[in-house]
């Protein structure tokens, strides 16, 4: 495994099921009493978050403190970032305080690449600009593995995937992602990663909200999202950014829900198994209606959860893992 | 200062070996034996001699960010680039839209004089894109400025853009269109394509180029008048010059070095010194630029030298500036990208690089040819060395060189201006 995390690409098939298979591990301490672990005591762990977003600086934060090691915060906001600092002096000044892993969230993308040239520790990305966000794919995975057992027949309940998952991939699974492809680093990372792990991907947006290119993704692509429903197992709504709605991206936010939300009545369009997957935070009621994120096929919740696993994980085979083998 | 020189071996255009005497500034002498007594000798043997170079496009920064180059450290680099004149771009600070700032950039050229310095005028005043600045003025004045330009931006307005072609009828003077369609590269930062969708950086599709050229060219036709088309970077742009010179109409193009070697999987490493406005496109742009080049669709070669001081390039993509540097490398990328690929000799070097320039610059004198009783601005240059590019090496004030650590076939020897060294053995004379 590389020593940073930046994109879902740089994993290979058995990268990634071993970050899967050692989070399945660690899941089960989140279930003990006590949930820490000393694997990463006296490591330096920074959250250097240029960009706000709280759900994932926490879920890192405890991921970090699980694993016991020093966690600092440091939001660009108010800070001499605010005041002009440039990136490089920011890791410099990181890299004078000794950190050994480097947390980074930032508008632009490819930061977080810029900054693994210019400190010596592990730089993780948790989402840069339009480009990718490799551990909300993992934890993504994670959460669709643990939903369809892959290790015998068909696809089996959340219960019976909890035993049986190990080793196992997503082949064959058919997932469909829904919405601003175009602007989306969640779509990025999941359409490598869920390739990578052999699923059948299909993106569905219209096409203002795609990559020109994108017919060299390795995914499928359509416009009508009724037509997938019927063979989608998992599907995977994405956030619909405040600032694309008064952009001539569609005509309008009704008419976007219209076509390209979940509602109940397309809801009901899925196969049994299939679940619904958000990476938050939700537009109720925009690409998602409220009873579909609340309802029994929602994983919305979990994917949180799971978040926390993933990331311990993360952190534990790029720093621990790496220290325990040599 | 101009003595008389008897450069020994070289081989003009590179045909065959020919001695060539300088003598008062002008070439007294090409081919025949008897050296002329008491001449300085180089021994050239084996080198190319060419005329010597002109850039259409080069940005000087001063006034304003000499923090980025002067006309002094620039004009240096253009001469250890093999070249004899240079038109200073419009975008400094203040814009040269006025007789005064266009006179200040002529005459700092005159005092540095490593090379000729032509200022370009900027179209629009402040390069706004609202009103026309004195073109008259400029054309009238000491800089007797022919090229107008407000590079860095598109004079995207039709009507503005038509008035300009028309009125520069009146001193022979061509406007030198910046082609990108503001509303279609809106924050854009690299080519819209497979790269630009995979890194998550905001695409500048090739029809924001293609668009503007082809309105441009049709508003020269109908007014009657001269476009020159900037930094050409896309396969579609070749294909609608070629169009419209076909149609007789007065289209000139330039494209960069860069445009001819490099291509926008560069930007996997989101390292900005591939920044560059146009981007850095596909590899089928590339090969079409390179044929376009050949068959003399695209005129002629620029370097859009765009000097930025380090920290304007050493921070995210997004924020960083956009520009290359290239005087210093520009003859060397045109042997690896069309001489060692055989699509042009050096006499078709010349041409693109001496000779339509300063017919487009209407620069006067017979610019661009070696012959006897012409001055004597010639450059010689070893095509058979190679080493790897070091920006910490160049005269440039700045190192933001794309093609650093690349191998790089060439080495320009010696350049001369009417007469007097400018670079000898390598070095500034």
């Amino acid at each position: 495994m590389n020593r940073h995390l930046i994109s879902a690409g740089d994993l290979t098939r058995d990268d990634a099921l071993l970050i899967l298979d050692t989070a399945d591990e660690l899941a089960r301490i989140s279930d003990r009493p006590i949930k820490k672990l000393p694997t990463l005591r006296g490591r330096t762990v920074v959250n250097l978050f240029f960009e706000d977003s709280t759900r994932t600086r926490i879920s890192f934060e405890a991921a970090a403190k699980r694993l016991s090691a020093d966690v600092i915060n440091f939001s660009a906001k108010g800070s001499s970032v605010a005041k002009g600092e440039s990136l490089k002096d920011t890791a410099l000044t990181l890299e004078a305080m000794g950190a050994d892993a480097v947390i980074v969230r930032h508008s632009a993308s490819g930061a977080p690449q810029r900054l693994a040239g210019w400190v010596r520790g592990t730089v993780v990305n948790a989402g840069d600009g339009a480009h990718e966000h490799p551990t909300q794919a993992l934890l993504d995975a994670f959460t669709i593995r643990r939903h369809f057992g892959r290790s015998s027949g068909p696809p089996a309940g959340p219960e019976a995937a909890r035993t049986g998952t190990a080793g196992s991939a997503l082949d064959g699974l058919r997932v469909t992602i829904v919405g601003d492809v175009l602007h989306s680093r969640v779509a990025r990372s999941n359409v490598l990663l869920l390739h990578t792990l052999g699923a059948d991907v299909t993106l569905v947006a219209p096409p203002t909200l795609l990559p020109v290119a994108v017919g060299s993704w390795p995914c499928s692509v359509s416009y009508d999202f009724d037509a997938a429903l019927p063979k989608s197992d998992v599907v995977m709504m994405l956030r619909v950014q405040q600032e694309r709605m008064n952009a001539a991206y569609f005509p309008s936010v009704r008419e976007y829900s219209r076509r390209y939300g979940l509602d109940v009545a397309r809801m009901a369009q899925l196969p049994d198994q299939a679940i619904v997957m958000h990476p938050g935070p939700m537009n109720r009621g925009v690409e998602i209606a409220a009873r579909v994120a609340d309802s029994a096929r929602s994983t919305i919740v979990e994917q949180v959860a799971n978040g926390v696993s993933v990331r311990m994980a993360v952190l534990y085979l790029l720093l621990g893992g790496a220290e325990a083998e040599s | 200062m101009t003595g008389t020189w008897l450069i020994r071996g070289a081989r003009p255009l590179g045909g065959g070996p020919a001695d060539i005497v300088i003598k008062d500034g002008l070439i007294d002498r090409l081919g025949g034996t008897a050296g002329p007594a008491g001449a300085q000798v180089i021994g050239a043997e084996g080198l190319i001699a060419l005329p010597g170079l002109v850039d259409l496009h080069t940005h000087l920064r001063e006034p304003g960010r000499e923090d980025a180059e002067t006309v002094e450290t620039g004009t240096r680099a253009a001469a250890l680039g093999g070249f004899t004149a240079v038109h200073a771009m419009a975008n400094t600070d203040p814009v040269a839209d006025t007789a005064g700032v266009v006179e200040q950039i002529w005459r700092l050229g005159r005092q540095a004089g490593h090379c000729d310095v032509h200022p370009v005028g900027a179209v629009t005043v402040g390069l706004g894109g609202k009103q026309l600045a004195e073109l008259g003025a400029m054309a009238d004045s000491a800089a007797r400025v022919r090229v107008f330009s407000d590079d860095g931006r598109c004079v995207s307005d039709a009507v503005l853009m038509r008035r300009a072609l028309e009125y520069v009828k009146a001193f022979d003077g061509v406007i030198a269109q910046h082609a990108q369609e503001p509303r279609l590269t809106d924050g854009a930062q690299l080519n819209e394509g497979e790269m630009s969708g995979r890194l998550g950086l905001a695409g500048w599709p090739a029809v924001a180029e293609e668009a503007i050229i082809a309105r441009d060219c049709l508003l020269a036709a109908h007014v009657g008048s001269a476009l020159h088309v900037c930094h050409v970077s896309t396969a579609g742009s070749v294909e609608i010059i070629r169009w419209a010179k076909g149609k007789g109409w007065r289209v000139t193009a330039e494209v960069t070095p860069h445009h001819l070697l490099l291509t926008d999987s560069l930007a996997a490493s989101y390292d900005p010194v591939y920044k560059v406005n146009p981007p850095l496109r596909t590899a089928a742009d590339v090969e079409a630029l390179r044929q376009g080049l050949a068959d003399g669709t695209i005129d002629c070669v620029a370097t859009d030298h765009a000097p930025h001081p380090v920290e304007d390039k050493e921070t995210e993509w997004d924020t960083a500036a956009f520009g290359m540097t290239g005087l210093e490398t520009a003859l060397r990328v045109v042997q690896q990208a069309m001489v060692d690929t055989g699509l042009l000799d050096w006499a078709g070097v010349a041409d693109r690089m001496s000779r339509r320039p300063a017919a487009i610059g209407r620069l006067p004198g017979p610019a661009g040819t070696l012959g006897a009783g012409q001055p004597a601005s010639l450059a010689l240059y070893d095509a058979a060395a190679r080493d790897v590019v070091d920006p910490a090496t160049h005269a440039s004030r700045s190192r933001n060189s794309p093609f650093a650590g690349m191998e790089l076939p060439g080495r320009v020897v010696a350049t001369f201006r009417r007469g007097v060294p400018t670079v000898l053995d390598g070095k500034l004379a």
